[in-house]
């Protein structure tokens, strides 16, 4: 399986995606910003955590808008398979690709801890472990408190599209959502990180079972 | 040419900044305020003739996240 991750000026977790992707055994190529083609045969492409462009103006609008953007778009609108982490997830949803936005935390207090998540919406990121399953994974963000007006909020809670939910919410996401899925369910934003918990080294495994899962479904298709 | 934009959370969305402003104004001794909302003003320097429209455009794009936020335009 191919995995793309894209790289913009300020990303910081791009590389701690791609060891998780590599050791889930996939092919991972780094793709800048500034580039307009993902490589041939990209399967995913990661939208990995950090602070793009500064988080200027706010998090995820001006990487948003870069150049490679016109790839992400046709890849997931070619039905590929998109993992937006963190700042991922703010620029996933900046794009429109998924509703909603990320406002600043409703304590105001950037947080990074680790946190209980509940496994919900059914799809290929989230099956290794099954709904209703309470998994834990760190966060680390400042603008993390999930937003959508309440037809939103229905829609995707009606369509089974919440992936994950805090058990308790950190942030004031509404209706604790951690995490949510496209249409087809195969993009996925989610403000917790599962590539800092898939090595014993890191404290917490609870991460690899997503990477390993995807990567056996995707190498099988 | 320039314009002002002004950009607000929309009514109805939380503004955690806002309400921590509002609380430090009461722990000064301004009592009664009610409200505080934050937002942002965005100066732009235009080219002669650029039309409000053309900045509706850059805020619907770019400047403002319209889930969130509402804008305004003054032209001068």
């Amino acid at each position: 399986m191919k995995a793309a991750i894209l790289v913009f000026p300020g990303s910081n977790c791009d590389r701690d995606l791609a060891t998780a992707f590599r050791a889930a055994g996939c092919d991972v190529t780094m793709v800048w910003h500034k580039d307009t083609a993902l490589p041939a045969g990209t399967d995913i492409v990661g939208v990995p955590g950090g602070f793009s462009f500064g988080d200027y103006l706010r998090c995820g609008a001006i990487a948003a808008n870069a150049p490679v953007i016109g790839a992400l778009r046709d890849h997931a609108a070619r039905g590929g398979y998109v993992l937006g982490i963190c700042n991922g997830f703010q620029v996933l949803t900046e794009t429109g690709l998924l509703p909603g936005a990320l406002l600043r935390n409703a304590r105001l207090k950037y947080i990074c801890r680790t946190v209980g998540l509940r496994v919900e919406g059914e799809s290929l990121f989230t099956h290794a472990y099954g709904t209703g399953t309470e998994i834990a994974l760190p966060i680390a963000h400042h603008d993390g408190n999930y937003y959508a007006d309440a037809d939103t909020l229905d829609r995707l809670e009606g369509e089974g599209r919440v992936a994950f939910r805090y058990t308790e919410t950190p942030n004031g996401s509404q209706r604790d959502i951690a995490g949510i899925l496209s249409e087809n369910r195969r993009v996925l934003g989610m403000m917790p990180h599962p590539e800092r918990a898939c090595d014993p080294a890191q404290g917490n495994t609870d991460g690899a079972r997503l990477f390993a899962h995807l990567a056996g479904a995707l190498t099988a298709a | 040419m320039k314009a002002r934009v002004e950009i607000m959370l929309k009514t109805g969305v939380l503004d955690p900044q806002g309400e921590a402003v509002r609380h430090a104004l009461g722990a000064l001794g301004f009592d009664g305020v009610g409200g505080v909302r934050q937002g942002k003003v965005i100066e732009l320097e235009l080219p002669d003739g650029t039309t409000e429209a053309t900045v509706a455009d850059m805020c619907e794009k770019l400047l403002a996240n319209t889930v969130i936020e509402s804008y305004r335009i003054e032209m001068a």
